[in-house]
């Protein structure tokens, strides 16, 4: 099969980004749309032309490098899809296919379809953690934690910090990743503790990264490749009200 | 044997409530519910219509009785309505500017024309209601209704809708601003279970059907005034006015 | 080069014991004196970083993605083991340590295996402490599951993430002291050389990948937790940025590099399907407790599964291994599979595959069992495969996944060159020539959080802290060497795509020095392996410039490393003239074609001395002395 692309190319942080025009020949429909772009990348190195950068690890949709829209979503229009996991037999024969990086100000382009996601790493160092050291821990079984609680606590701690939340929200808020942060510690006894003061600590960096504010238009949950609900969101704000409320 | 414990979150100094994400949006969520109990209830209280001049006009004297509670209401409205907007301008250009270079494609999925328009359906709305407190309220840009009473000797509100409504243009004003308040609310009322966290995974969908419907209905119920006047089911009242 | 492996005296559970009371300690008030430069920040490299700079010690922390929760530790599925015995099944300390050695064929070091087995209780409790979502009982209590073939349930585990959620744990742990100024975290910047001062490793010089920039960091002591080397497959089950350069640049400065021929190849991946293909993707073992494994009796038989009757099939793990059946190791299980497809009798476009076929199991617990046991798995496999295997037989085939080989470690976990600390899947020490299921996760927590913090003080104790600048001259130096290195790799300007030469190399390598080996095939990669080198040198064509990123300079520093590092695998392969666990020399194997160990000449750690490029390592011999344990004959019959 064959596809038409256009994929953003910019230089580095501060050149100025455009679309640009490629042809994908005789791919085959079992390839993963990055194997896709290797293909591409590779005709390109043999021509001579710097090849397309994005980020990318496992290809088996866990480590949440890859981070591409495609068509206008956020790894693609398969539902619960990492981009690496997309395969070109979801596009049909002679299709447009636009790639763009996960925009937004907080992700600020390093090169082409690569981004910074640092500011996710710098709220999870506001907050997202249990202050403990190493050593010295009770029995892991000292403390039972019933399943529902252990279960939902794990819900939101499949959350792979792939940061297509921000891409699909129209206000590029980080609400949906912090919330599964807040809310995996807030479903534990060992989280329980500091619960008041990490939501208040992971929320003030959220904002100080420049995130946009959550208007709860749910793109974010559908474009999760991993599928955390925004129930996650609703029980951050519950947290946030209390802390708010009582820590005062 | 550790090194000296210092507590990392509270290297973040909690900011005040008005100033977070999640602050601002609580206060258009508490804001947001004052105005959906003051739709239904005008919309409740405006139906009375349908039930006669008497009806109506002795609703609106008794509202007029409350004196110095009405006056508090109002003012409290007030507030409301400018901290609603105040904070609905400042989420709107944070979230503009959150990012700068837009995408060339964008696909949509779970957000509404509504959820993405509020910004503009709650200006429009904002810009009716100033036209329809100086017309019906404060009475300025049609001073004549001042003067309406009825055979009681009370302001005869129920005249001054039916000769309100009859003229075509407010009507159609009116119908397009319930429609962009309909409009406005169809994502509103989630929005607000959403925001003060009264939800969970069972309830999003059916808070979303359930924001749909009282849409629907607010938008009937509003609607169904300046229609029935037009349709002469509300008339003046038998040997003209006053 | 002297091999001195540290162990100390006295009864086995009493080592460990004995050594943390004999190292020397340092002082609380003296720790900020010290600094450490960790490079990797998966499980063992972020559980260090984050526990060293606890104790008070300064860390830098590096690594080559953009933020350290992406270190493919991530990629782990099935789970982590540990000696709790919480299911009263018969567990402990001394049955883990027995069944970690022995599943690694005799090949490890005890003390080092048994110490293994001891802090693997301790890594629950922290991570459940961090809040590590571990599967739960309705009691509220810890779950467990048998996994691998063990004869008791100890694996802990996170839904089919447990490498995911226990690397989020550790990634929470030195987030927090990020947050608190006591670790500075270098994401986008990838390891280049050891700089050594008097002998000792005491810093890196390192290229920010997003800048392109190269830049010098010292310390007083260096860590390496940078992973294994199986993309020296190119195919292979690890994330494609996975590398072996950190390793083996410390290798060309004086670190002995131990058993590489021990690489692990996993049964259950998705087969090869094209050459575009970029990865061969794991299924979790666990799908051999329900799956039956079997290939057409008939050659080249290009049926559909469906039409192939019931007595024209072969089952061949039930039928060789009778009493493990399909759940006969991952060695000889992978090797099964070989033998399978070499012999005509593969299935699939490429004839490398095996069937693993759930039908009976279907019929016997219904569609629903199935599905809630394994249906994210059946899900990922019709994602990618486009076939319902629900329907039609799942293929398969062996994957290279993981390697126990890798630098060479004594007790302390410290290389042969003083100061430079390995831990993780880039060490050789726990594993032996096999590794069983659910022991990578505990290796690299063990490693980071319960030894190094210990060893390095001692280290640190006994040189004392030296507050070495990077202006110094040896730092210039190397950064000199790395940025000559660089310029030539941009001045080869040849038409091949460094790519092409990585899929060249994985070809050679699997084909001579995967699954099976022979003297023959391992003699030849020794020929082909130079000649691919030297024509990379002449044709590899890297494009753009040093400015900013650029992947194209990345995998082409990257490969040159490959190409030189196959030749140390297939030296060992070579010498090894026997077959131990992963490692299967097709002479060495009984008449039913099983592996025949040799313990008499080869119960040896083979420790390789960098000697030149081109030119055959020196091989040191570190004899493993085994005092618990009687050397045993695995049988899986």
């Amino acid at each position: 099969m064959n596809v038409t692309l256009y994929i953003w190319r910019q230089k580095n942080a501060h050149a100025k980004g455009k679309m640009e025009k490629y042809e994908a020949r005789d791919l085959s429909p079992n390839m993963s749309f990055l194997e896709m772009l290797d293909v591409v990348n590779e005709d390109l190195i043999t021509q001579g032309v710097e090849p397309i950068h994005f980020d990318h690890d496992c290809r088996e949709g866990i480590c949440g490098a890859c981070s591409l829209v495609i068509n206008g979503r956020p790894h693609g229009k398969q539902h619960a899809t990492t981009t690496c996991e997309l395969r070109m037999r979801h596009f049909k024969d002679g299709d447009t296919i636009y790639v763009e990086p996960f925009r937004a100000k907080a992700f600020p382009i390093v090169k082409d379809l690569t981004v910074d996601r640092g500011a996710m790493d710098r709220i999870m160092q506001a907050g997202g953690f249990v202050s403990v050291n190493t050593g010295g821990m009770p029995d892991a079984n000292a403390i039972p934690i019933s399943k529902k609680d252990s279960d939902t606590a794990m819900d939101a701690a499949a959350c792979i910090g792939c940061g297509a939340c921000v891409a699909a929200c129209p206000n590029a808020s980080a609400m949906l990743f912090v919330a599964a942060k807040v809310s995996h510690l807030a479903y534990l006894p060992q989280g329980k503790v500091e619960a008041k003061k990490r939501v208040q600590a992971i929320v003030s960096q959220m904002d100080k990264e420049g995130f946009g504010n959550c208007t709860n238009h749910l793109e974010c949950e559908a474009a999760c490749p991993k599928e955390i609900s925004v129930k996650f969101i609703a029980k951050m704000n519950r947290e946030y009200m209390r802390s708010s409320v009582v820590s005062k | 044997m550790s090194a000296v414990q210092v507590d990392t979150m509270s290297v973040h100094q909690p900011q005040a409530v008005y100033k977070t994400s999640i602050g601002k949006k609580i206060i258009m969520a508490i804001t947001g519910i004052t105005f959906v109990g003051f739709i239904t209830g005008h919309m409740l209280g405006n139906l009375q219509i349908f039930l006669g001049q008497d009806r109506l006009n002795a609703y609106a004297e008794a509202l007029q009785g409350l004196g110095a509670l009405l006056w508090f209401i109002r003012a409290f409205l007030l507030a409301f309505i400018a901290l609603h907007i105040i904070f609905a301008i400042i989420l709107y250009f944070e979230n503009r500017s959150s990012r700068p270079i837009r995408n060339v494609r964008v696909h949509n999925i779970e957000s509404s024309l509504a959820s993405r328009t509020k910004i503009f359906s709650g200006l429009l709305i904002f810009f009716f209601v100033t036209y329809h407190l100086l017309h019906f309220t404060l009475i300025v840009t049609n001073p004549e209704y001042a003067a309406l009473k009825d055979s009681l000797g009370r302001h005869d509100v129920y005249s001054m809708m039916i000769l309100g409504f009859q003229n075509y243009i407010i009507s159609g004003v009116y119908i397009l601003a319930i429609l962009s308040l309909s409009f406005h609310l169809s994502h509103s009322v989630f929005s607000l279970f959403q925001t003060l966290g009264l939800n969970n995974a069972a309830w999003v969908p059916r808070l979303r059907m359930i924001s749909n419907i009282f849409a629907v209905l607010i938008f009937i119920g509003y609607v169904s005034i300046p229609v029935g006047i037009l349709f002469n089911l509300a008339k003046l009242p038998e040997g003209g006015l006053l | 080069m002297k091999l001195d492996a540290q162990t100390p005296s006295g009864p086995l559970p009493e080592k460990w014991d004995k050594h943390r009371f004999e190292m020397k300690l340092v002082n609380p008030a003296n720790k900020r004196k010290y600094s450490a430069l960790v490079v990797g920040s998966g499980l063992a490299g972020a559980s260090a970083a984050a526990s060293l700079a606890e104790l008070g010690y300064r860390v830098k922390c590096f690594c080559f993605q953009d933020s350290s929760r992406r270190a493919h530790s991530i990629g782990a599925q099935g789970g982590i083991n540990a000696a709790k015995n919480y299911q009263n099944d018969g567990d402990s300390i001394y049955r883990l340590f027995f069944d970690t050695i022995k599943g690694g064929d005799f090949r490890s070091r005890e003390s080092n295996t048994y110490r293994l087995a001891q802090v693997s209780n301790d890594i629950i409790d922290q991570c459940a402490a961090q809040g590590v979502p571990f599967a739960r009982e309705y009691g509220g209590t810890l779950d467990n599951r048998s996994f691998g073939g063990a004869q008791v349930s100890r694996t802990f585990y996170a839904r089919g993430q447990t490498g995911q959620q226990l690397l989020l744990g550790a990634y929470s742990a030195l987030s927090r002291q990020i947050g608190l100024g006591n670790v500075e975290m270098h994401p986008r910047t990838e390891m280049q050389e050891v700089v050594l001062i008097d002998g000792h490793a005491k810093g890196i010089v390192v290229r920010n990948l997003a800048t392109g920039k190269l830049e010098s960091y010292a310390a007083d002591a260096v860590i390496l937790a940078t992973g294994g080397y199986m993309r020296v497959f190119d195919l292979s089950t690890m994330g494609l940025q996975c590398n072996v350069t950190a390793a083996y640049r410390a290798y060309k400065k004086g670190a002995a590099f131990a058993n590489p021929c021990y690489t692990q190849i996993h049964p259950t991946c998705i087969p090869h399907t094209g050459d575009y293909q970029s990865k061969l993707t794991l299924m979790s073992e666990s799908l051999r407790n329900d799956g039956r494994i079997w290939v057409p009796k008939k050659h080249n038989d290009d049926r559909p599964p469906g039409q192939i009757p019931e007595d024209e099939r072969d089952y061949y793990l039930e039928r060789k291994y009778p009493s493990f059946g399909n759940l006969a190791p991952r060695d000889i299980s992978s090797r099964s599979a070989k033998e399978a497809c070499d012999d005509g009798r593969g299935v699939g476009p490429t004839k490398y595959g095996v069937y693993l076929d759930f039908a009976d199991a279907i019929n016997r617990l219904g569609k629903n069992v199935i599905e809630q046991r394994y249906g994210n798995l059946f899900d990922m496999y019709h994602l990618i495969n486009d076939e319902d295997p629900y329907k039609v037989p799942m293929r398969i085939y062996p994957a290279a996944h993981y390697a126990m080989g890798g630098l060479w470690v004594d007790y302390n976990l410290m290389s042969t060159i003083p100061g430079l600390f390995v831990l993780g899947e880039a060490n050789f020490s726990d594993h032996g020539a096999n590794r069983l299921g659910a022991s990578a996760l505990m290796q690299g927590l063990a490693d980071g959080y319960f030894v190094i913090p210990y060893t390095i003080g001692n280290y640190f104790a006994r040189v004392g802290a030296q507050n070495i600048s990077s202006d110094r001259k040896e730092f210039k130096e190397v950064e000199g060497q790395v940025d000559e290195r660089i310029k030539k790799l941009f001045a080869i300007n040849g038409k091949r795509t460094v790519e092409s030469f990585h899929k060249e190399l994985g070809q050679i390598m699997w084909e001579h020095c995967g699954m099976a080996r022979n003297e023959t095939g391992l003699k030849k990669a020794l020929e082909r392996i130079p000649a691919l080198r030297e024509e990379f040198w002449k044709d590899a064509r890297v494009l753009g410039d040093t400015e900013g990123m650029n992947v194209t300079i990345e995998r082409a520093g990257r490969v040159a490393d490959f190409l030189e590092f196959a030749e140390i695998m297939c030296y060992d392969a070579l010498d090894r003239k026997e077959s131990c666990g992963a490692h299967f020399r097709e002479e060495y194997q009984t008449e039913e074609g099983e592996a025949l160990r040799n313990d008499k000449d080869f119960a040896y750690v083979s420790a390789w001395e960098f000697k030149g490029v081109g030119n055959k390592p020196e091989l040191h011999k570190e004899k493993l002395e085994f005092e618990s344990v009687e050397l045993a004959t695995r049988s899986y019959k």
